[in-house]
C-alpha cells in the first residue's frame, strides 16, 4: 500500500513559510539524533530540549502554511507527505549529525540565524507569524548561548577538540552562504540578505573568541531553498515518514 | 570516587513560580558554574518547575555525619514540650 505524496502550492507566502519551518523541521530531526548518544546525559537533555523547541517551531509554521495554502492538509501532511522536492530547507540543516563539535557549531551558526529572523519577525504583519516569532525568539537566544559557549570551549580547549572545531568550520563554511541567499520571495518577514550582517558579527565575535579564524569567502550556494538538495535529505525523510505513510493520518 | 577526567557535581537549588524559597531538586555534573546554570535549567525546569536556580560545588556543602545520627538527633524525641501545642489560644487567632 502506498500513501499519496501532496504538493503545496506555488504562493509566496506558502513559500516563505516553508523555508523557515522547514529549516526547523530538518534540523530538529538531526538534533534528535543525539538522543541517547549525548556525551554527557545533561547534554543529551539539553540536545533532545532544543530539538523539541525546533520541532514546535516547525508545528506552528507548518500549520500556518498548510492554511495559507489552502488545500486542507494539516501539519502532519505538510511535514510527512511532502517528496524531497518540495522541502525548502537550506542544504546545512540536513548534513549528518557528525561529531559533537561539528553539531554545536551548525546550532550556533542556525540559532544566530533565527535569533535575527525571530526579532525580525516579531514585527512581521501576519499576525500569526508575529505570535510564533515571539514565542520562538526566546528560545533561539538560549540556543544560541548554549551552542555558543561550546563553540568557545571547544575552539579554546585541547588540540582534539580545537581541530575538531576547525575541521567542523571547514566543512560547514560553504553551507552558511544559503541562509542568506535571495529567492524572490517577499511579503511575510525580512528579505534573507537582510540578516547577514547581524549573523556574521554575532558569528565572528564568538569564533573570535574560541581562537578560531574565518575561512575565506566561498563561492558556492546550495539549493535547498529550490528543492533541490545533497543525497542526505533523501535517507533522512523515510525515516522521518514512515509512520504517516503507514499508517495515514495516525496521531498520537 | 570520582575519576580525574570527570567534570565537578554540583547541587541544584530550584525556585517556583509560588515558592519563596529554593528548593534542593538534584545533582548533576559540569565543567563550571555557567555550564551547571545551563543544564539545569536543561535537566531541571523542562516542565516549568522554576524561574530561579541556584547550583552549589557538591564539594562546598558540609553535611552533618550520619554516625553522629542517634547523638544529634534522637535525644529530641521525647521533648513534646517544646512544640507549642500546650497553649490555650484565643478563638480569633484560629487559624495560627
Amino acid at each position: 500500500m502506498t500513501t499519496a505524496s501532496i504538493k503545496v502550492g506555488n504562493d509566496p507566502q506558502v513559500q516563505y513559510l516553508l523555508r523557515l519551518g522547514d529549516s526547523c523541521l530538518i534540523l530538529s530531526q538531526r538534533i534528535a539524533e543525539w538522543c541517547g548518544h549525548g556525551p554527557i546525559l545533561e547534554e543529551d537533555l539539553a540536545l533532545s530540549n532544543m530539538a523539541l523547541d525546533l520541532l514546535g517551531q516547525a508545528r506552528a509554521l507548518l500549520t500556518h502554511a498548510a492554511r495559507l495554502d489552502g488545500q486542507g492538509h494539516d501539519e502532519d501532511q505538510l511535514a510527512f507527505l511532502r517528496e524531497e522536492r518540495q522541502y525548502l530547507n537550506p542544504v546545512l540543516m540536513e548534513l549528518p549529525r557528525g561529531d559533537f563539535a561539528f553539531t554545536q557549531l551548525r546550532n550556533f551558526a542556525v540559532a544566530t540565524w533565527l535569533l535575527a529572523l525571530w526579532s525580525r519577525l516579531e514585527k512581521s504583519g501576519d499576525a500569526e507569524l508575529a505570535a510564533i516569532a515571539g514565542k520562538a525568539v526566546k528560545e533561539a537566544r538560549y540556543h544560541q548561548q548554549h551552542a555558543a559557549d561550546w563553540v568557545v570551549r571547544l575552539g579554546d580547549g585541547t588540540d582534539e577538540s580545537n581541530a575538531r572545531m576547525k575541521a567542523a568550520l571547514r566543512t560547514l563554511w560553504p553551507y552558511f552562504n544559503e541562509l542568506f541567499a535571495a529567492d524572490g520571495v517577499a511579503g511575510l518577514g525580512p528579505a534573507w540578505a537582510e540578516l547577514k550582517p547581524d549573523w556574521t558579527a554575532q558569528f565572528g565575535e564568538v569564533l573570535a573568541e574560541a581562537g578560531l579564524a574565518l575561512p575565506k569567502e566561498s563561492a558556492y550556494v546550495s539549493a535547498g531553498h529550490k528543492g533541490v538538495h545533497s543525497e542526505h535529505l533523501g535517507h533522512m525523510l523515510p525515516t522521518m515518514q514512515y509512520l504517516q505513510r503507514a499508517y495515514p493520518g495516525g496521531v498520537w | 570516587m570520582t575519576t580525574s577526567n570527570e567534570w565537578p557535581l554540583w547541587e541544584v537549588f530550584v525556585r517556583n513560580k509560588a515558592g519563596l524559597d529554593h528548593k534542593h531538586c538534584g545533582s548533576l555534573h559540569a565543567a563550571d558554574a555557567k555550564m551547571a546554570i545551563q543544564l539545569a535549567r536543561d535537566v531541571y525546569t523542562r516542565r516549568q518547575e522554576g524561574i530561579s536556580i541556584w547550583v552549589v560545588p557538591s564539594s562546598q556543602i558540609v553535611a552533618s555525619d550520619p554516625g553522629d545520627k542517634g547523638a544529634y538527633f534522637d535525644p529530641m524525641e521525647d521533648k513534646v514540650y517544646r512544640h507549642p501545642t500546650f497553649y490555650e489560644l484565643p478563638d480569633a487567632l484560629n487559624h495560627m
